[in-house]
């Protein structure tokens, strides 16, 4: 998913690179004020060690595989706003040492990757380990597996607006290539954090329940978030999701764009264009959607209800051992 | 030396020269143009110039070249967008190169404190720099735990093979984070405030 420089034009890369900074610029006003000083190595480890585990790879079928990418993941372990934090710089540094993701995209990449897919991915968590009705530690597993899913999954559908808003490829086929793709690519995700989080569960319980107050966790730094990934939804997809061309209309006209969508406005030259193939792609895609939905709840719910005991008797012994 | 001439030109320099070259083939028209020559030669000229070798050159796009033919193969699928196929093509190999360039030419605790010098708030910086230490460190680390779980595990079940590589990562989260503890004192110790 990282983004190459090249596909997005010019005004995507200036309202991904804005829509990224609003997001870091409220996480590292976050992280400032509620960070330990003790903590503050732990930022720099915590991401090195985000592409380390990056560079692991899962095997998938057919002799293909995969790797993390960790946004959710972080989000559990260190809350929200550090793990915005943790993942600009793994891309940072990707970008500057080892030419992962372009230089102009920075934007667009921190934007899919650090805020929709970690932020969202945590909110998406919190509700679920809060509706779920298990003994907290399976809820943690559960919760965090299905919100890895949904992060990427969001991530990409974003990331394919973006595409679509520079006019790189049509909407219609952005969307359900990036989408599908994810949707499989995201269960992978989901299981890989729901086995790592049991995995420090199992060894050192309180590294994920006992980090305290986290930064981000307030209803102020869902609001923010929620803020900055809504309008992104609004600027990158909602223009394509929707039947109203006024939104882009309306936020090219804000925004000064005025002019330059005089031209072809994006949508409007394969707006209505339809390939044999691709006419029910969205119709499919939202099935396909569905479905990736209902499999990714049953892994996590299968890879908590499963696993997950081998937890409960440490926890019941604690209190009586020794 | 590895970084050939351009080691005098300074850090910041680079990085701006890239963005500027960057933001210029971003811009160009979005067809296959004459136009696209001219960065181009810059770029050939510039890593003639800092002796870029061909084989990391090429070895690097080749990696990138995935993604990019990933992405730019849906602007094919619809005859609306065909025209762009190219364009977008010629766009992403350019910028990498210049990306690669700057990395050949620039270690990252130069461009660290070009960061430092534009402002880079102070957590991002620590972050990237302690990230930047230590990054071969848990990688090394990685490794090796992945190699003492290849030597003691047979066999390719797939559902085992997750498990254990999702307990190698989770050990080396619980082993950053006493790391960190680690760094922590030593900072301390060292008079950090």
């Amino acid at each position: 998913m990282h983004l190459p420089d090249g596909f997005l034009d010019g005004r995507t890369a200036l309202l991904t690179a804005s829509a990224a900074g609003a997001g870091v610029g409220l996480a590292l006003r976050q992280v400032k004020r509620a960070l330990a000083p003790r903590q503050t190595p732990l930022l720099g480890l915590a991401a090195a060690f985000i592409f380390a585990a990056q560079m692991i790879n899962f095997p998938v079928l057919g002799g293909t595989s995969g790797h993390l990418v960790g946004g959710a993941l972080a989000a559990v372990l260190l809350g929200p706003a550090a793990a915005v934090v943790v993942m600009t710089c793994v891309l940072m540094v990707q970008c500057l040492m080892f030419n992962d993701g372009g230089l102009l995209a920075l934007g667009a990449n921190i934007f899919n990757m650090g805020i929709v897919n970690a932020c969202g991915g945590y909110y998406v968590f919190r509700l679920l380990k809060r509706l779920a009705w298990m003994e907290p530690n399976r809820a943690t597993v559960f919760a965090a597996s299905f919100a890895a899913w949904f992060g990427t999954v969001l991530g990409s559908v974003t990331c394919a607006g973006e595409i679509a808003l520079s006019r790189t490829a049509p909407w219609m086929v952005t969307f359900p290539a990036m989408a599908n793709i994810h949707i499989l690519i995201g269960i992978g995700e989901g299981l890989a954090t729901g086995l790592i989080l049991l995995a420090v569960l199992r060894a050192r319980p309180e590294l994920v329940a006992g980090l305290g107050d986290r930064p981000g966790e307030s209803g102020f730094g869902f609001l923010g978030y929620g803020l900055i990934i809504s309008i992104g939804l609004a600027v990158f997809v909602a223009p394509f999701a929707c039947p109203w061309p006024d939104g882009l209309e309306a936020v090219a006209k804000t925004l000064g764009f005025e002019s330059r969508t005089a031209a072809p406005l994006l949508a409007s030259p394969m707006g209505n264009y339809r390939l044999p193939f691709i006419g029910s792609a969205a119709a499919a895609t939202a099935v396909a959607g569905a479905l990736g939905s209902l499999v990714a709840f049953a892994a996590a719910w299968l890879l908590a209800w499963r696993l997950a005991p081998a937890l409960a008797p440490r926890k019941e012994n604690a209190p009586s051992g020794n | 030396m590895r970084r050939g001439a351009s080691g005098r030109l300074s850090p910041q320099l680079k990085l701006a020269l890239v963005l500027a070259l960057t933001l210029f083939i971003v811009l160009l028209p979005r067809r296959p143009d004459p136009l696209y020559a001219l960065p181009a030669a810059i770029l050939a000229g510039a890593a003639a110039w800092c002796r870029l070798p061909p084989g990391f050159l090429l070895r690097r796009l080749l990696v990138a070249e995935f993604f990019i033919l990933g992405i730019a193969v849906l602007s094919l699928v619809s005859p609306a967008t065909r025209p762009v196929f190219l364009a977008v093509l010629l766009k992403s190999n350019l910028c990498v190169t210049a990306m690669l360039l700057l990395t050949w030419t620039t270690p990252f605790h130069e461009i660290l404190r070009v960061l430092r010098r534009l402002r880079l708030p102070a957590v991002m910086l620590s972050t990237l720099a302690l990230m930047s230490r230590y990054l071969p460190v848990l990688a090394e680390e990685a490794r090796r735990m992945e190699r003492a779980r290849s030597s003691r595990a047979f066999g390719r079940k797939y559902r085992a093979l997750w498990q254990s590589l999702a307990t190698i990562i989770g050990q080396l989260f619980i082993r950053s984070v006493d790391r960190a503890e680690r760094i922590y004192l030593a900072m301390c110790a060292r008079g950090w405030k």
